[in-house]
């Protein structure tokens, strides 16, 4: 027998789509309405038979799992807990409840994507709102070092390109659209005007857009690749529009300049209030990549690489961010959430994990996990665990569970280890 | 069971005012002593101490979205205000927007036990909702703002105050809120076009509707739903010079309904010379005192570190303008907005110190303390932290005098607060901190020590100095159970959720369903917490 279930959330991207309709027979799904073809996926790909946990390959008991597992976090001097970002709040509460009681260093996926969004937050606030305001009012979109016709495929479509809303009654007639990347894409296709940068300058644009919309003109003909008389026009756009706003990726956040780029785009933005209402939101990957920063700054203060090896929590990028503890050789053990450094992470820092004793959380298989010591086949939030994930706007958004299996979610799990390790 | 014995009692509203009393305490509430089997309780030698009920905070922000973005964006908050992990409980970081568990056991430590969450959007009531349950210690609830939310706006456009009524009961079901907050009512949404509202009769674009219109609307629909707290209202104009004319039309404009005024200080201003402020705490206060249906918590300013964070967005962005300091902006898509400017207050400028003597004025000129409530509208004003000083203000001139003659020569010019002799007495630091905003809030078990009370007891050793005697309670009991000793926390559990149920016409669903695709970007199954369950969730009746 089938039956249909709407309204359920996708946890892949930070759109976290919540009006997919999922059909579900015998407890296996069989059809997935709305969803993009990474949605899809999510939902169409996970193979939920129960699996056991291994520890160096074999399969063991749970009992024995997260006993070698609480092994492993009590002998270490230095663990470290990374990934999160993929899992729902609840467990990722539980990771830093984890972290702080065994004096662990902890960092989500943020640090080697938008972290330094975070530092340009730091240091001069981001004027911001939900995507349900840049649906309904923004004239004028600017997608900078971005590309979510591939990375968010229904952005467009939902909140800021073609759809419909209270002030943009024709959808994409009622708006502007400039892309701004180093090379023409899907998105900049779709764009009004597309302003090709050139590679590494991101910064200097910014920079003379901010003179620009202060009225002082650059002695300049072009900047970045950019005939200046074009900023010109841009920056002129931004001052008259009614409700703009800037997405802003990783085109900023990796390159050159990393988080001088970001505070650049953001006090354009903040300064761009005293002619039109203007907001910037951080087009951000992971399905919860954002609960772990919320949960990660309620508990300590800070949203990412933190550490409480001194019985505090303290924060420092760069020096507990996770490339940087394995490429230095300061971590001695590893638990990873929800997550695949040893497929992502720079060739140093993924070889020293395979050399320590690494403990996996993950509802897939993974190049991590095929190298760790201990492997627990978890449940997949928003299939097989309910929880809750924040949108990249940060607007939380329940999970569904969709289909019963006896799996464990990340959230039991962790609370397990915690109690084998007290 | 507990018996805390021969305590000089401050209870104001079962009269007792200092009198020698044994409390006795089982299952968690204040019992008759023939409940309880002395032989086997712990008993408390209270001789000598003062005993009063758990603090209860009428308004505080300290949690959700605002108050994370507040702890985002501050590290240099934190740095240097680190709690350490010990035994059970957790480690956090402090300064101005503690995080979740570090305020709970600073909240007990005080001898805090019930804290309201001022101001939450509903789209984002989830995100309050699971930080709740990361703050131990504390019983706790959630205003929700409503004061520029489109569906309200609508049916008072469109004459159809109960389509209006029944919303809002569902709203407060849906968000698991406590009360409704209303935040600069109009004003919020012009912002959103770059404008703002400056008078009770400005339109709100698009809606054209005026400030004084949504407010006498949540202040009628308060009253059909019979809820436990009363419609809590942070006015227009706050900060500006018109604010305190304003904050008199607004409690004209109640017409008798009863409401509160949320961190008053920060409206009780008119123009003075030279285009600095000029406290119109008298002028306000008058008000107050002429009108019984109104109750306020002052917001008093605290000199040092503060990080302002409201609902308000043009308020917001007014200070980021004038500090010129960092500036979080979130406009909330069909019913608020908000943002964050960290600030330091200092006594050598004359605009702080002028809003420092404004709050006082204010506590000190309003005469009946069940209608004055200490708050710092932490962290805006300053953190909850810095009440044991404010305390101390109150009941101690001279110690009010020496500060006042260390602040700007311009803000003691003309200023009626030295001439305010007036000392605040235990009996009224308890009605003020714990009796008065219990009885405002609905909150039938807090607030006092009566039989069936919820066994919520701080025990204080009497000092000359106020600060130091309320910054340091000998016991806090939470529920019976011992929370911090000498002024530590000694234990960690989780509180409370109030939250209330109002009845509503159902066929009310249907409308806000249909109207749900166009105006949110979240379907209406997944914004609605109807029928969530939460484990520390507590309903509080109406009617």
């Amino acid at each position: 027998m089938s039956k249909v279930i709407e309204h359920v959330t996708c946890p892949f991207c930070g759109c976290v789509c919540d009006d997919i309709s999922v059909e579900v027979e015998d407890s296996r799904i069989v059809k997935v309405r709305r969803a993009c073809s990474s949605g899809q996926g999510v939902f169409t790909e996970y193979d939920p038979r129960p699996r056991r946990p291994t520890v160096a390959g074999r399969e063991v008991d749970w009992d024995v799992a997260v006993g070698e597992a609480a092994a492993i976090l009590k002998a270490a001097d230095s663990p470290l807990i990374y990934g999160l970002s993929s899992s729902a709040t609840e467990a990722q509460r539980k990771a830093v409840e984890l972290a702080d009681r065994i004096g662990a260093v902890i960092d989500s996926t943020s640090s080697v994507c938008h972290g330094p969004a975070a530092l340009a937050l730091q240091a001069v606030g981001e004027p911001t709102c939900t995507l349900g305001e840049v649906r309904d009012r923004a004239d004028l979109v600017v997608f900078w070092g971005c590309n979510p016709d591939a990375s968010h495929q229904r952005h467009f479509g939902r909140f800021s390109l073609t759809v419909k809303g209270a002030l943009t009654p024709q959808g994409r007639a009622d708006r502007t659209v400039y892309v701004v990347d180093v090379r023409p894409t899907g998105s900049s296709s779709k764009a009004d005007h597309f302003l090709q940068v050139e590679q590494g300058k991101d910064f200097e644009v910014l920079t003379t857009l901010r003179l620009l919309v202060k009225g002082k003109k650059p002695p300049v003909d072009a900047v970045g690749g950019l005939p200046l008389a074009q900023l010109e026009e841009l920056a002129e756009r931004m001052k008259t529009c009614r409700y703009g706003v800037a997405f802003m990726g990783m085109g900023l956040t990796m390159t050159a300049a990393r988080q001088l780029n970001v505070a650049e785009l953001f006090t354009l933005v903040a300064e761009l209030n005293k002619y039109a209402r203007f907001t910037v939101i951080p087009m951000r990957g992971h399905g919860n990549v954002t609960g772990a920063d919320q949960v990660l700054t309620w508990t300590t203060g800070y949203p990412f690489a933190v550490s409480f090896a001194r019985g505090y929590p303290q924060f420092s990028p760069g020096e507990f961010s996770a490339v940087d503890m394995l490429v230095r050789g300061a971590a001695d053990a590893a638990l990873i959430i929800a997550s695949d450094p040893g497929a992502h992470f720079p060739h140093r820092a993924a070889e020293r994990l395979k050399s320590i004793p690494t403990i996996v959380l993950d509802h897939a298989s993974s190049v991590t996990a095929s190298t760790a010591r201990v492997v627990f086949p978890t449940a997949a939030y928003g299939v097989d665990a309910a929880g809750t994930a924040y949108r990249m706007d940060t607007v939380p958004i329940p999970l569904r569970r969709v289909i019963a299996t006896d799996r464990v979610s990340d959230e039991e799990l962790l609370s397990r280890i915690i109690e084998a390790v007290s | 069971m507990l018996g805390i014995i021969g305590g000089r009692v401050y209870d104001p509203q079962n009269g007792s005012d200092g009198e020698v009393r044994d409390i006795w305490v089982k299952d968690g509430s204040v019992v008759a002593r023939d409940e309880v089997d002395r032989e086997r309780a712990q008993i408390i030698d209270a001789a000598g101490l003062v005993v009063m009920p758990g603090g209860v905070d009428i308004h505080s922000h300290i949690v959700g979205a605002k108050v994370n973005s507040g702890r985002k964006l501050r590290p240099e908050d934190h740095r240097g205000n680190e709690r350490r992990r010990v035994g059970d409980l957790r480690s956090g970081t402090g300064g101005t927007v503690p995080t979740t568990y570090l305020t709970g056991y600073l909240y007990s430590e005080m001898g805090y036990t019930t804290v309201m969450e001022a101001a939450t959007a509903p789209l984002v009531a989830r995100h309050t909702h699971e930080e709740l349950e990361d703050v131990p210690n504390l019983d706790k609830g959630a205003f929700i703002t409503m004061g520029n939310n489109h569906f309200i706006m609508q049916s008072i456009r469109d004459g159809r105050p109960q389509s209006a009524r029944d919303y809002v009961a569902w709203l407060l079901a849906a968000s698991k809120g406590y009360a409704i907050k209303i935040v600069n009512p109009g004003g919020v949404e012009n912002w959103k076009w770059g404008r703002n509202v400056a008078e009770l009769d400005d339109e709100v674009i698009g809606y054209g509707v005026t400030p004084r219109q949504i407010v006498q609307t949540l202040a009628w629909i308060n009253d059909e739903l019979m809820l436990p707290h009363v419609p809590h209202i942070h006015g227009i104009n706050l900060g500006r010079s018109s604010s305190a004319r304003t904050t008199i039309e607004t409690i004209e404009a109640l017409e008798g309904r009863p409401a509160h005024f949320c961190h008053l200080q920060f409206l009780s201003y008119g123009a003075g010379p030279g285009g600095i402020h000029k406290s119109e705490a008298a002028r306000v206060a008058e008000a107050v005192n002429a009108n019984p249906n109104v109750t306020v918590d002052v917001g008093q300013v605290i000199f040092g570190a503060a990080t302002t964070m409201t609902s308000d967005g043009p308020l917001q962005y007014s200070l980021h303008r004038t500090t010129g300091n960092k500036w979080i902006n979130d406009d909330v898509e069909s019913e608020s907005g908000g943002g964050v400017v960290p600030i330091l207050y200092k006594r050598t400028n004359p605009v702080n110190a002028t809003m420092w003597l404004t709050g006082l004025e204010l506590f000190l000129l309003i005469q009946d303390p069940w209608r004055v409530f200490l708050s710092t509208d932490h962290p805006n004003a300053g953190p909850f932290t810095a009440y044991p000083q404010v305390i101390k203000l109150l009941m101690d001139r001279e110690y009010r005098k020496a500060m006042f003659d260390r602040i700007h020569a311009r803000a003691r010019k003309g200023a009626l607060l030295p001439d305010l002799d007036r000392e605040y007495s235990l009996g009224e630091i308890a009605i003020v901190s714990r009796a008065g905003p219990a009885k405002v809030l609905g909150l039938k078990k807090k607030g006092h020590l009566g039989l069936g009370a919820d066994a919520d007891i701080a025990i204080y050793r009497e000092l000359a100095d106020k600060a130091a005697m309320f910054a340091r309670p000998a016991f806090v009991f939470k529920d019976g159970k011992l929370v911090a000793r000498d002024g530590e926390v000694v234990a960690s559990f989780p509180g409370r959720t109030f939250s209330v149920a109002p009845a509503y016409d159902p066929s009310i669903e249907a409308e806000i369903r249909a109207r749900f695709a166009t105006t949110y970007s979240v379907s209406f199954e997944n914004y609605s917490m109807l029928g969530v369950e939460s484990a520390h969730a507590e309903t509080i009746a109406c009617g």
